[in-house]
């Protein structure tokens, strides 16, 4: 048999069984009728969407219901079906007794699906009148094992109407063969009637007889009908409904309505169940039902669960919180908690005393690298949750609250919005019994200094991924050095680095500045800066190791010379523009991307980085057997991709795209004019090298990649921004739960997915909408080596360092009003897993880094750019050379 | 039965090409469209090709004849758009069975005349059915994706009345093509069903779609795989695709489909893709050297040409054509056996 959606499912001798989703159908799930009947379509696709991301290769859509206008819904809903990519790709199964219903159905569907059914119950013009009907329009057939008599309910009776419904289709109708389906009916067994006895066995007899003696067909049912007496009882039901499958299979059973939740595999079924079960469902005993039911008794309420080592729980209570702590396992910590708490004087003891000793373990292992960080983090939801289940308690007590060993600050800077690093280093604090006061992302910098006076903390740490972000922090060392703040500032974040502490933000201040790298050493430079013995020795020391090192590297700054821009223009890349090939893009203009299901992401998702944000350095996926770091490294790696497949079914997170491809030249040596139809729409400026360099060597300038408007030759250039929308909501749902593990692990993989999607949407851009590399074939590794063809550098990045040309790709793409990604007052992009940026498809593009420029070119940006020379000098700062 | 059932298993049949291509040359006034009859009509009619069936059967008859001259077998009549629901443009729905009618006869008329000269070489009539301008699994709306411009019933109906007068003027098969949403091609197929089981006849019955880009997807987003098996169900002559690439792109979505099923596969491509003018500038040798890749690979059944191409290309295209053998088709062991293959 072969069916269609978007894409072809052709069901033969070697396939699987075909499992059909019926959840969209209003007999099969109250969520989806309740939907319907509030009109709320929107979710009801939401709910076929996940049947098929959750493996459903046909789906069942049912309306019978008598609230419902059945007709109208039935077209209403397979309309909106058709717009949705993800769903559509699958045939649709169109079920309903009503003729009327699924001739709407049948008309409204593109592809081949099936109906779901007819039967001699009317008689045979009816039967062969709706058969011609559905050859006509295109469809297989589910046809009930029922007669003018009624329903078969034996043996004979199923293999009798199966025959006669197969003779009148293949010869009267001439309807093909392997188009027919037949429903034998699956009847409950074990109900206590003696007729019900032989319901499954009957069914699976019959199925083997109509595969052989009935050419092509297939063979269906709903398999969950067959436990209806063991209601209530999911081990009993889970483990008949593989058995009965099974069986069926065997016989020749090729697909049906199973929900796979509701199955166990038939393997590890319990020896005892199994043999229970199996006498029920192939009737081998006369007292087979009493005994599963005696059975079932024993075995109720024990929902599948994987057998796990729980021997630690027979150690001492203060082994038990110790071992969860280390082993990072909340399930009995409130068990032991309360245990604990009963046993001692006040609450808060329980706090200091059995739970910081197992912290200490923690941090002694976490210190002696023999625990990783990603197991830190599941130590503090331990704790954490161990902690909030005190509170109550203590502060029920009013006694004297328990002394952390200090207070900190910790903020993202105004402007910037990532905090994967920030939320590390504030769990990893916590956990060695630091107060923090977290206040999030894009803080103002009053809000810090107001908190920090107001909250009396000991430490204020700052942390910032983009550029301007720098210069936020050197503000705030400025005001704190204004207000003659005695705090230490802790300084981190992906951009930040030791030199720029040292040389522009330990400057402005006269107390500690620390540049903290990773979160590892937060803990011992916190320590040694809180230490009221050893602090102002250390302070001193620090002060004048960031002088040496401030010293030494701004000597090796001068080291390098650099050239006028107009001197650096005359060194620019040439390329051979009278032969050089020039790929018109199939597509021109802006489109958008809204639909793409997270599974085509997968395959382009590069790992390292994912490790490196939680510590965890090498490279994928040689780290997961890397002989230290390995273990942890498959720890987590399994932890993401259990939380992968849970985001991916439930569509936790949603990427949109919006690119654009259009006509350019590049116009007064180094702006890209960007053109509709010969009309300039923008002008995109690039930056150039003006390092001076060996002869020979060229200056380089993204313009330079462009043909300039004198070859008289158009040419084309790209932007895009993707985006992956609902980590902050799926982090903050986690955070509730005081389970900040899965909080920051939900933003890696965001991250992971937004730079997955820039990979995969670079992809179709070359091979498709731009396609000038329609035949390429690389793999994963290829495109993280970045082996392909054209470029797509991104504002705010070594090649075109200025984050104000974002603002340029968001009015010409109109990035926030199709999709919703926005900028905030640094240019950071929000929400913060997104990434925009250009397309250069010249095969001699490529990636290089401005490095510094000089004031002149500077200057000659602003007037380009129609900005005060002030405001291009904030935004370049980080990339001019002091003179 | 109709001949071209024979001539298919003989040899490779040789489409015609563009119709508007060659009416392009005639540079036809408003006045020359409208002609006598219509010269009061209340709208433009300028670029309503299908009426000169009616104003200028001359030059519709002359194009067939040039086709015919440069060795196609067969020749679409000119009623790309002769359905209610494209002519509503127009305010000519009641025009469509006369259209319909009148330029099947025309077509007829030419073949004839050629099959008379060249008896060892019957001409054949394929009535043309275009897509409409209005899609059935689509929403022109993009802010209610539920809403259609068109349904099932309202081209089933369309194409009925087409499909009558296509067959009323002599046409010897259907040509379902460019089609771009397989709903509306269903409705056409479901039409043609109706109409021969009422007539009780056979007439053979060519599809071809279109795939508008390298995502091998037809516009309404299936793969050609699914396209194809979406239409099986009616005993079809021919499957393949036309319009939108040129010949060398087309190829990847005729071997989706030639190796999966058992009707015969047709191609009629574009002259190349369209220049930086909307030009079609494939020369004829360009396009022929592809179209050999076909033949070279036994890929098809039936081969012409769609926008761009003249009878210069069709010359070129036949040509070659005659230097091969027809892929074989319908034969596919241990599916069906060959008497009960839907085609012959």
């Amino acid at each position: 048999m072969k069916l269609s959606g978007l894409e072809p499912l052709v069901i033969n001798e070697n396939s699987n069984f075909i499992n059909i989703g019926e959840r969209t159908n209003v007999a099969g799930s109250r969520m989806f009728l309740r939907l319907i009947k509030e009109e709320k379509f929107d979710e009801a696709l939401d709910i076929a969407r996940h049947q098929v991301d959750g493996g459903a290769q046909i789906i069942d859509v049912n309306f019978d219901d008598g609230l419902i206008d059945g007709k109208a819904a039935m077209i209403k809903f397979l309309n909106l079906i058709a717009a949705e990519p993800d769903i559509c790709r699958v045939p649709i199964m169109i079920d309903s007794s009503k003729w009327e219903i699924i001739e709407a159905g049948l008309q409204v569907v593109q592809g081949k699906g099936v109906v779901n059914s007819i039967s001699l119950k009317e008689g045979e013009d009816k039967f062969i009148w709706e058969a011609k009907q559905i050859k006509r329009y295109g469809a297989a057939v589910i046809v009930m094992a029922f007669d003018e008599i009624g329903q078969a309910d034996n043996y004979r009776r199923r293999i009798e109407i199966a025959k006669r419904s197969y003779d009148i289709l293949v010869n009267k109708v001439e309807f093909p063969s392997e188009d027919i389906i037949f429903d034998l009916n699956v009847f409950p067994v074990a109900t206590g009637m003696e007729e019900h006895r032989r319901n499954a066995l009957d069914f699976i007899e019959a199925t083997k007889w109509v595969r052989e003696n009935l050419p092509n067909v297939s063979v269906s049912g709903g398999v969950s009908n067959v436990s209806f007496s063991f209601r209530g009882n999911n081990v009993v039901r889970e483990a008949m409904h593989s058995v009965f499958l099974y069986h069926a299979i065997q016989a020749g059973m090729n697909m049906g309505i199973v929900n796979p939740a509701l199955l166990e595999v038939y393997d590890d079924i319990p020896k005892d169940l199994l043999e229970h079960v199996e006498d029920v469902i192939l009737d081998r005993r006369d007292d087979a039902t009493e005994r599963l039911l005696e059975f079932a008794e024993t075995v109720k309420g024990v929902s599948k669960e994987k057998t796990v080592d729980l021997s630690w729980r027979e150690g001492s209570l203060q082994e038990r919180i110790t071992h969860a702590l280390v082993k990072g396992i909340d399930a009995f910590i409130i068990e032991d908690v309360e245990a604990a708490r009963l046993q001692a004087e006040k609450p808060i003891e329980v706090i200091e005393g059995h739970l910081m000793i197992g912290m200490n373990v923690v941090g002694d292992l976490f210190g002696a690298g023999k625990m990783f960080l990603p197991q830190v983090v599941k130590s503090a939801r331990v704790m954490k949750k161990a902690v909030a289940y005190l509170n109550p308690y203590i502060e029920a007590e009013k006694s004297d609250k328990q002394e952390p060993v200090g207070k900190i600050l910790m903020a993202t800077v105004k402007g910037d919005v990532h905090d994967i690093g920030k939320n590390i280093v504030s769990v990893v604090l916590a956990c060695n019994n630091y107060e923090i006061v977290d206040l999030g992302v894009m803080v103002p910098p009053e809000k810090i200094i107001e908190t920090a006076i107001r909250e009396r903390v000991d430490a204020i740490g700052l942390s910032g991924l983009i550029t301007p972000s720098l210069d936020e922090m050197v503000y705030l060392a400025k005001e704190m050095q204004r207000l003659n703040f005695e705090l230490p500032l802790l300084i981190g974040g992906a951009t930040t680095s030791k030199a720029h502490t040292a040389v522009k933000i330990d400057t402005q201040y006269n107390n500690a500045v620390v540049h903290v790298n990773d979160a590892s050493r937060a803990v011992t430079v916190v320590g040694d800066l809180l230490n009221k013995r050893t602090a102002h020795e250390y302070v001193v020391k620090l002060k004048a190791d960031y002088e040496d090192f401030r010293t030494k590297f701004l000597k090796r700054g001068k080291e390098k010379s650099y050239i006028s821009i107009e001197e650096a223009r005359q060194k620019k890349y040439t390329i051979d523009w009278e032969t050089s090939p020039i790929v018109k893009p199939k597509e021109l203009g802006v489109q958008v991307l809204k639909q793409l299901s997270l599974k085509n992401l997968l395959p382009y998702i590069d790992w390292s980085p994912f490790f490196r944000s939680w510590d965890l350095h090498g490279k994928f996926p040689e780290i997961l057997d890397d002989k230290i770091v390995g273990e942890q490294a498959t720890h987590l790696y399994e932890d993401a991709q259990q939380m992968i497949r849970e985001i991916v079914a439930k569509q936790l997170l949603k990427p949109k795209a919006v690119f654009g491809l259009f006509e350019a030249n590049t116009i007064n040596e180094d702006d890209i004019s960007v053109m509709k139809k010969g009309k300039e729409v923008a002008v995109f400026r690039t930056l150039r090298q003006q390092l001076k360099k060996r002869e020979g060597i060229p200056n380089l300038a993204l313009a330079d990649f462009i043909a300039p408007k004198e070859t008289g030759r158009t040419d084309y250039i790209g932007a895009f921004c993707v985006g992956i929308f609902g980590a902050q909501e799926l982090a903050e749902t986690f955070k509730e739960k005081h389970d900040d593990y899965n909080a920051i692990m939900a933003q890696a993989i965001a991250d992971r997915f937004a730079e997955a999607f820039a990979e995969y949407l670079h992809k179709q851009i070359r091979t498709k909408h731009w396609g000038y590399a329609a035949g390429e074939d690389l793999t994963n590794d290829d495109l993280i080596k970045e082996s392909y063809k054209g470029i797509r550098p991104a504002p705010g990045y070594p090649a075109c360092p200025d984050h104000l040309e974002k603002e340029t790709i968001w009015s010409l793409l109109e990035v926030e009003q199709l999709i919703g990604v926005k900028l905030t007052e640094s240019l950071a992009m929000w929400p913060a897993a997104a990434v925009s940026g250009y397309y250069f498809a010249h095969p001699e593009a490529k990636y290089f880094g401005l490095g510094k420029i000089t004031d002149d070119q500077v200057a000659n940006y602003a007037q380009r750019k129609g900005i005060a020379k002030e405001k291009a000098r904030k935004w370049l700062h980080p990339n001019i050379a002091s003179q | 039965m109709s001949n071209i059932k024979q001539a298919i298993l003989e040899r490779i049949l040789v489409l015609d090409g563009a119709m508007g291509t060659m009416l392009q040359r005639y540079k036809f006034t408003e006045e020359d469209f409208r002609g006598e009859r219509f010269k009061d009509y209340p709208i433009p009619l300028q670029g309503n090709n299908d009426l000169l069936s009616i104003t200028q059967p001359e030059a519709i008859k002359s194009i067939h004849a040039k086709y015919f001259e440069a060795g196609a077998d067969i020749v679409e009549t000119n009623t790309f758009s002769g359905t209610t629901i494209a002519m509503a443009d127009y305010q000519m729905e009641d025009l469509v069975y006369e259209l319909n009618y009148q330029s099947a006869k025309l077509a007829k008329e030419v073949a004839d005349e050629f099959s008379l000269k060249e008896p060892q070489k019957p001409r054949f009539v394929a009535g043309s059915m275009g897509p409409t301008n209005r899609t059935a699994s689509m929403s022109p709306d993009v802010n209610d994706p539920g809403y259609r411009a068109v349904t099932f019933e309202d081209l089933r109906s369309a194409y009925k009345q087409q499909v009558e007068a296509l067959l009323d003027g002599g046409v010897d098969v259907l040509l379902v093509e460019t089609v771009f949403d397989t709903l509306n091609a269903k409705a056409a197929l479901f039409a043609i069903e109706e109409v021969k089981e009422e007539r009780n006849i056979d007439i053979p019955i060519m599809l071809s779609g279109t795939i508008t880009d390298a995502s091998g997807r037809t516009l309404s987003g299936q793969t050609a795989e699914a396209f194809l098996i979406s239409v099986s169900h009616i005993p079809l002559l021919s499957i393949g695709f036309n319009c939108a690439l040129g010949a060398n792109l087309l190829q990847p979505h005729l071997e989706a489909v030639a190796n999966k099923t058992d009707f015969a596969i047709s191609a009629h491509p574009n002259a190349g893709l369209p220049n930086a003018f909307g030009e079609y500038d494939e020369t004829p040798e360009e396009m022929g050297e592809q179209i050999e890749a076909y033949l070279k690979k036994n890929l098809v059944n039936i081969v012409g040409g769609c926008c761009g191409t003249t009878p210069e290309h069709i010359k070129v295209i036949a040509n070659i054509a005659a230097k091969y053998k027809p892929r074989k088709f319908g034969y596919v062991p241990d599916q069906r056996s060959e008497n009960s293959n839907p085609s012959l």
